[in-house]
């Protein structure tokens, strides 16, 4: 399997106080098309810093963090922002949709910086909600869905550009388990229909029981690396 | 992406209506204030004109040296012929000579002794032919507060402030002494035909009012007159117009070396209005200036308010994939719509309420009383085509510097924090 994002003795620290505080020691990652990994650990152990580089959110200290064959330390604010625009997708904790736009306006938003034409993206965000199950709340609100389907939405919003690549933090937090299980369900099928490469950033059960990898970090080091022959649930 | 931004602002009620309410209110004061100064001027000027200086003025050049002191020794003669030629080359303009004198009036009691003397600044105007318009310009008949206009020759009209310091009613006869225009002693009674208040200080202390006839009569100033005041039609002075017949009609002389050659001059050259309409442009200017600078500032924290609002909505854009310069555009075109918005209701309402006090006015003539400025005591405002545009430049300005300044905050964010701040 050729790696999409390929992350070799990385290293990034932050400065505190008079000294530094090493947030990723040494990582090397090889993630492929397809692959629905989970970045599991304690609080502090790296995992959000590791999806921040992933996502060109943020650059290495030292060593090197490719995705999708650009080299993550050596991109310009634009070329992140048009990595990121085009090829990554997000997902938060706490969904943070638009507020004052409905669902289909906010599906809608990641196509308009594409400039895509009206008819496109029309059908692009309706393939979205049926993807999700919401084709009937695209004139809702996000405050007159409830925190599931806010979600979903978040997640349409992920991947109605067709990303290479989603990045999801915690994604099941602020759900319920019935709800958390949902939108796993979701975002697996979507894995495996579409062969996009899901990365979160968890510690949640839930969210372990469907991962197909999980690479547990402990104070920003790859302490293992394991592939789940048998996801649990697959439906 | 202008649609989209759009039902922002429609749905943000937090994101517009301030904004919009501040643009408004300050629009509307621009609108307004330039209607109210532009009918202030316009006020001044058309008073000016008509009272003084006419749109242009032709004089001798030794009247001219001298016009304070109106000396009719110094007047033009063969104003006929003056006139003939005047309506010849600017057919469209109305000529009108005027006669302006002093003396002092007696009024006598019944047996026909002095009663009482007093001082006046007389006025002669062409009342009587039918083709004048004088008395209509001069506002004569709205300001008659007893009597009535003259209607043959031998009248007179005072001023309300003569009329009630010597008790004289329409119908008394008065005899005025004064020179005539080679400095021989005159005197002519007349009837009082009316008493007249303009409610300008400086037009009611001890004014009479002549008909031309009599006055060249009174002051043996036959086919003469101190000054000829000319009037474009539709009475609207144009600076440009009336600068363009001035140096033509000027060229025509400029050779003449006789102090007694005639001499135009336009209304901007007399009584300062030069200065007045120069010193009305910068304070309308300053205004705006000052309208600017002050909003902004509001806008400015208006933008820095919205954008610890909008802090969510930025992070969740930039992790999407929006450039910040792009985020920052969006802001200043967003600022541009709220700007528009506010502008268009501020410069409604600035219409409006300018429109109201052009047809009721407001009257202010009991301050006025001891003021020497010729305005009319009725302050009312101008409706202009420029006040439908003038309030956008501060309105659309204020809202855009307000937004680049509280804007510049996205330049700051820091897109490592984004999954951290926005969980």
């Amino acid at each position: 399997m050729q790696p999409i994002i390929s992350i070799n003795g990385l290293v990034k620290t932050f400065p505190v106080g008079n000294g530094f505080f090493c947030a990723l020691n040494d990582v090397n990652l090889k993630l492929g098309t397809g692959e629905f990994v989970g970045l599991v650990g304690p609080s502090g152990s790296g995992k959000t810093t590791l999806l921040n580089i992933i996502g060109s959110l943020d650059t290495p200290t030292e060593g090197k963090a490719e995705v999708l064959g650009h080299s993550i330390g050596e991109l310009t604010a634009k070329e992140s922002a048009a990595l990121r625009n085009k090829d990554i997708g997000f997902i938060f904790q706490s969904y943070n949709l638009l507020p004052v736009y409905t669902v289909y306006e906010n599906v809608e938003f990641p196509l308009l910086l594409q400039k895509m034409s009206a008819d496109t993206r029309r059908k692009a965000i309706m393939e979205a909600l049926d993807w999700v199950g919401l084709t009937n709340k695209e004139q809702s609100r996000p405050s007159q869905l409830s925190g599931g389907e806010c979600q979903r939405v978040a997640i349409a919003r992920a991947m109605v550009k067709r990303p290479a690549i989603v990045l999801a933090d915690e994604p099941s937090a602020n759900l319920d388990a019935k709800n958390s299980h949902n939108i796993l369900q979701t975002m697996r099928k979507l894995n495996e229909e579409l062969q996009t490469t899901f990365i979160f950033a968890t510690h949640d059960e839930k969210v372990m029981q469907y991962l197909k990898r999980i690479v547990y970090l402990q104070d920003g080091e790859v302490e293992r690396d394991e592939t789940v022959n048998q996801p649990n649930r697959n439906e | 992406m202008i649609k989209f931004l759009w039902k922002g602002i429609i749905r943000d009620k937090g994101r517009s209506l301030l904004p919009v309410i501040v643009v408004s209110i300050g629009v509307l004061c621009v609108v307004f204030l330039d209607g109210l100064m532009g009918g202030v001027m316009n006020n001044m000027v058309k008073m000016t004109a008509n009272f003084q200086t006419g749109h242009l003025k032709v004089m001798t050049r030794a009247y001219n040296g001298n016009e304070a002191q109106k000396p009719n020794d110094l007047a033009l003669l063969e104003v006929d012929e003056l006139i003939k030629d005047l309506h010849q080359k600017y057919p469209n303009i109305d000529w009108n000579p005027r006669i302006s004198f002093g003396g002092l009036l007696d009024i006598p009691d019944s047996r026909g002794e002095t009663k009482a003397q007093g001082p006046v600044a007389g006025s002669a105007y062409d009342l009587l032919s039918d083709d004048s318009k004088e008395a209509e310009r001069l506002g004569l008949q709205k300001s008659l507060i007893a009597g009535q206009l003259i209607r043959r020759s031998g009248e007179i009209i005072i001023s309300s402030d003569f009329a009630d310091k010597f008790n004289v009613q329409p119908g008394d006869t008065l005899t005025f002494f004064g020179s005539t225009m080679y400095g021989s002693m005159s005197f002519m009674n007349y009837a009082v035909a009316g008493v007249i208040r303009f409610g300008v200080g400086m037009l009611d202390k001890g004014a009479i009012i002549l008909d031309l006839s009599d006055a060249r009569q009174l002051l043996d100033m036959d086919n003469a007159a101190g000054e000829i005041l000319g009037f474009l039609p539709d009475e609207h002075y144009d600076r440009e117009i009336t600068e363009s017949i001035k140096q033509d009609f000027n060229a025509a002389y400029a050779d003449n070396s006789d102090e007694f050659a005639p001499v135009m001059l336009q209304l901007a050259d007399q009584n300062g209005m030069r200065d007045s309409l120069s010193y009305m442009g910068s304070v309308s200017f300053i205004m705006v200036l000052l309208l600017v600078f002050a909003l902004s500032i509001v806008l400015w924290n208006t933008g820095v308010l919205g954008g610890i609002r909008r802090y969510n909505e930025f992070g969740v854009r930039l992790a999407i994939g929006e450039e910040k310069k792009h985020i920052y555009h969006t802001l200043l075109v967003e600022s541009l719509l709220i700007g528009g918005v506010g502008s268009v209701i501020g410069t409604a309402f600035g219409l409006g309420i300018s429109y109201l006090i052009s047809i009721y006015g407001i009257d202010y003539g009991a301050m006025m009383e001891n003021l020497s400025m010729m305005i009319d005591p009725v302050l009312r405002a101008e409706v202009t085509l420029r006040m439908f545009y003038i309030g956008f430049i501060p309105g659309v300005l204020s809202m855009l510097i307000g937004t680049a300044l509280s804007g510049q905050a996205i330049y700051k964010r820091n897109t490592a924090m984004l999954f951290k701040e926005l969980d």
